[in-house]
């Protein structure tokens, strides 16, 4: 009876509808946590997996020696490697494709290959304008990694002392 | 009208009817050009406002801070196709963003700016006004059946029954200002109000003017009243099936209506372009004028903003109810009891 006298009359003057715009009126002039994208971006972490990279030693030669270790584990089916027999007798990859529309960005790649010869780097602002332009070949991936080799390279030293 | 308006008008040939139409003319384009201007910075105004409720910025790309949204936005709905479903009735389709537009801008023929400043100065316009601006319920109504969609049918459904139902609480809540006033003349109601402060119908109506508000954004459809768009539920309500300049004109004729109310809130309750200060003051600003109004409007019209950044949306059954079980009976048992006080009892003068 008397709870029932309180709610009408806490009703009838609104006041939890007034507690309601209070809320809403001090968050008015609170601080705003809008990050302005393409001028500000947010802190990365250096385990960031964006797009992939094949890397190459110092010397130029390609890492990648066609093990096919990341094709086995990738769960999403996105690489294909052919192989082949250089001349010089070593085992190099004649074709290394990642399709990134089925790549699922989970880092089994990377962590399967023995020698860090694909990676995923910072890299997050790709587009593709049609398809097939996302279909990555193993060139495609080498000038990727040429690109970013030193940011690669910091990436790495900082995540071998978790390891 | 100003003096220099005549001048030009000078070479014109010497017929009464020319030049009574022409400054007609020149008044509607005087107020339907800032009516027009606002109602396209309202929506700016409300994602501004909104997002600063909920710790955004809100749209700041299109020109400085974003104040040229508006324009692109336009521009954007000029240029999309207008799609007419097949199996809709395409006259009315086409007509029924027209009914909506309409008595929104209809109804501003008999606002009251200033003293002086009115295009017409009838003495029946608090009921020109309730009777113009019941016809906008039909746009939505031949919107939903005309569209030939579920949803669209369903929302025209709901709106109608929720214009019906407020616009009652709303008429009798107005019933009682012009009790107050003794005149269904809108200038009249408000220079009845003149005096300062004090004088305002808000503080001696103070729940009707509660009512008339939380029935005004209800008539509006918007939100927590919003169940005939409720884009959760019903898609978008009665203009899914719109695009390009007839979803724009809707979309207008909201945001119009909005302000409608809001200024007839400030004539009603808050005494219209008076200065709260009374109008004996020596410094030019705080004397009466267009300006109190443009205020008290945009203070009213921020609370329709901050209501739909916080109430969420009311269930359709407790929208029905607060319309005829609450709001109904308070306006009735109002209405009754400032008869007996005005007639009956020596306290009317607290109603003058």
């Amino acid at each position: 009876m008397i709870k029932k006298a309180i709610y009408t009359i806490k009703s009838l003057f609104l006041i939890e509808l007034m507690k309601g715009l209070s809320v809403t009126g001090k968050h008015l002039f609170k601080r705003k946590i809008t990050v302005q994208y393409p001028e500000e971006k947010t802190p990365m972490s250096f385990r960031f997996r964006g797009l992939h990279a094949l890397r190459r030693y110092p010397n130029g030669e390609e890492r990648c020696i066609a093990c096919k270790l990341c094709e086995a584990v990738c769960p999403a089916l996105a690489i294909k490697i052919d192989s082949e027999v250089r001349e010089d007798g070593s085992r190099r990859t004649k074709r290394y494709d990642i399709d990134l529309t089925k790549c699922i960005f989970c880092g089994f790649c990377e962590e399967a290959c023995p020698v860090d010869a694909i990676v995923e780097t910072r890299v997050f602002e790709y587009f593709g304008e049609k398809a097939g332009d996302l279909y990555y070949t193993k060139d495609m991936l080498l000038a990727v990694g040429d690109r970013m080799e030193a940011s690669i390279a910091s990436d790495r030293k900082q995540d071998a002392v978790y390891r | 009208m100003p003096e220099w308006i005549l001048y030009l008008l000078d070479f014109l040939p010497d017929w009464d009817w020319l030049h009574v139409l022409l400054i007609a003319l020149i008044k509607v384009v005087a107020i339907f050009i800032p009516l027009v201007v606002a109602v396209a910075y309202l929506p700016y105004a409300e994602r501004k406002i909104i997002g600063y409720m909920q710790i955004r910025i809100g749209p700041n790309r299109v020109g400085p801070r974003g104040w040229l949204q508006p324009i692109a936005d336009a521009l954007k709905l000029i240029l999309k196709e207008i799609i007419v479903p097949t199996k809709s009735n395409k006259y009315l389709f086409i007509l029924a963003p027209i009914l909506a537009m309409g008595p929104a801008i209809a109804v501003w023929s008999v606002i009251p700016f200033t003293d002086t400043l009115v295009l017409a100065d009838i003495n029946a316009g608090l009921l020109f006004v309730l009777a113009v601006s019941s016809i906008g319920v039909y746009g939505i109504i031949i919107a939903g059946w005309a569209s030939n969609s579920k949803y669209a049918f369903l929302s025209a459904m709901r709106a109608s029954a929720q214009i019906v139902s407020y616009e009652l609480a709303m008429g009798f809540a107005l019933v009682t200002v012009l009790m107050a006033a003794g005149s269904l003349n809108l200038r009249e109601i408000v220079l009845a109000q003149s005096g300062g402060l004090t004088n305002w119908y808000l503080w001696p109506l103070f729940p009707m003017f509660m009512v008339y508000f939380i029935s005004g954004v209800a008539e509006t459809n918007r939100a927590p009243f919003d169940v005939a768009e409720g884009e959760s539920e019903i898609v978008a309500g009665f203009h899914v099936e719109y695009s390009g300049m007839t979803f724009a004109v809707f979309f207008l004729a909201e945001y119009a209506n909005m302000i409608l109310i809001a200024t007839l809130t400030s004539l009603m309750f808050l005494g219209g372009w008076m200065s709260p200060f009374g109008a004996a003051s020596d410094i030019i600003i705080l004397g009466d004028g267009i300006h109190w109004l443009l205020l008290k409007t945009s203070f009213l019209l921020f609370f329709f903003l901050w209501f739909r950044a916080t109430f969420p949306r009311y269930r359709y059954d407790q929208i029905m109810r607060l319309g005829w079980k609450v709001f109904l009976p308070l306006t009735i048992f109002w209405i009754v009891f400032m008869g007996v006080m005005m007639f009956l009892t020596p306290w009317g003068y607290l109603f003058h």
